[in-house]
């Protein structure tokens, strides 16, 4: 059987583009959920640094990610010089419902 | 040492062997505390190795009774005794505080990243931006190398793309935001590249000169009063028509440094652009 995929959430601390409504639902969500799963305080601030967890990440199988716009996280992955796998799922908090988020984080693989 | 290259403390909030779990509230909090003050938190609920990242210390924390086996000597144990879950958040202050680290969210995270499913590699953005935010890499490509350099709040660099291809993670609105690209935001930047040329194609020789147009007149006035309303005026509409945030227009140098930087930017565009060129040339 497949690992599962890791999860990354994050939480965009330093600016108010997701809606907080949105971060809390679904932080709280998967906090009660029994997946392993990261967070970073701002995705940016990781690409920027070229955080060498993000190679852990990419390296270890199949992620899902909560952020932001697809095409903006793809090129802050690329950006911290490991770009994500085209399979990665991408799910954007700044338009979709917290119920949408956490349903495709969490959704066993068929 | 740079804010993107100091070590950062990062926070695994364990929940294996030999520990109890955390509440469902209590943990919820706890990340929520955890984050808002900047610490990126895992959660591992399984037995495994337990290694801080290059660059890092990890800061292990849960109700356990014993430490878990730490993989080096950059891992730290905290036990939880709660009931306060901004404690955990208090606990990896101390330990941050403690390592002489940077408070994290003094800078926030703007700067441009970079489509390369649609940039063409133009060096427009290089040739435009005055404070060294791009640089080229060895074989010939524009890359984002500076990122706290960037002024925040400012998308002016995204305004000269004629491909849509600068992105500001944090800008409102698309596509700049990094929403999808229509044909209409395509013939829209087209368009204000047109305006761009009409005005003579440097919009920092716009502003230099409308500001030493307006400095030699207000010295034949004297009036002070009235120079700084008038800049005032010409530095918000340059601001509303490249999106650039007052204080960033405020901020900016000397007509004389602006100037020396945009040649120096233009010099390196043109040196990325004759090295794409040689590149190409040996490859075919």
């Amino acid at each position: 059987m497949a690992a599962s995929p890791r999860i990354l959430y994050c939480h965009c601390a330093y600016a108010h583009i997701v809606p907080a409504e949105t971060k809390a639902e679904v932080l709280t969500r998967l906090s009660s959920s029994s997946a392993e799963w990261d967070s970073v305080p701002d995705l940016c601030e990781m690409s920027a640094r070229r955080d060498t967890h993000i190679a852990t990440l990419i390296s270890g199988g199949a992620l899902r990610i909560a952020a932001c716009y697809p095409r903006v996280v793809r090129a802050l992955f690329h950006a911290a010089g490991s770009p994500l796998p085209a399979e990665t799922l991408i799910l954007n908090m700044r338009t979709e419902t917290p119920e949408n988020v956490v349903q495709e984080l969490l959704k066993e693989d068929a | 040492m740079s804010r993107l290259s100091s070590p950062i403390v990062r926070v695994l909030l364990y929940e294996g062997p030999g520990s109890s779990p955390l509440s469902d509230q209590f943990r919820g909090a706890v990340l929520q505390s955890l984050l808002e003050r900047g610490f990126p938190v895992s959660c591992m609920r399984s037995s495994g190795t337990i290694d801080a990242a290059a660059n890092s210390v990890l800061l292990v924390m849960g109700e356990f009774d014993s430490h878990p086996q730490a993989a080096n000597s950059q891992v730290r144990f905290q036990r939880l005794e709660g009931p306060d879950p901004a404690q955990a958040a208090d606990y990896a202050d101390q330990v941050r505080n403690d390592l002489g680290l940077e408070r994290p969210g003094t800078w926030k995270p703007w700067f441009p990243v970079i489509d390369y499913a649609r940039c063409t590699n133009c060096m427009q953005c290089l040739s435009f931006c005055l404070f060294d935010v791009y640089g080229v890499s060895t074989t010939g490509g524009i890359e984002v190398r500076n990122q706290d350099n960037c002024k925040t709040e400012c998308p002016a660099c995204s305004r000269v793309c004629p491909e849509v291809a600068i992105m500001f993670p944090k800008y409102r609105h698309g596509p700049i935001n990094g929403e999808d690209v229509n044909t209409d935001d395509i013939r829209r930047e087209a368009m204000k590249v047109d305006i761009s040329a009409l005005l003579g194609g440097d919009v920092y020789s716009l502003l230099r000169d409308r500001s030493a147009r307006a400095k030699s007149r207000f010295s034949k006035e004297r009036d002070d009063e009235r120079a700084l309303k008038e800049r005032l005026t010409c530095l918000s509409k340059a601001g509303q028509a490249m999106g650039v945030p007052a204080e960033v227009l405020a901020s900016l140098p000397s007509a004389d440094e602006i100037r020396a930087r945009a040649e120096i930017a233009q010099a390196r565009a043109r040196e990325a652009l004759e090295l794409q060129a040689r590149l190409g040339e040996n490859a075919s």
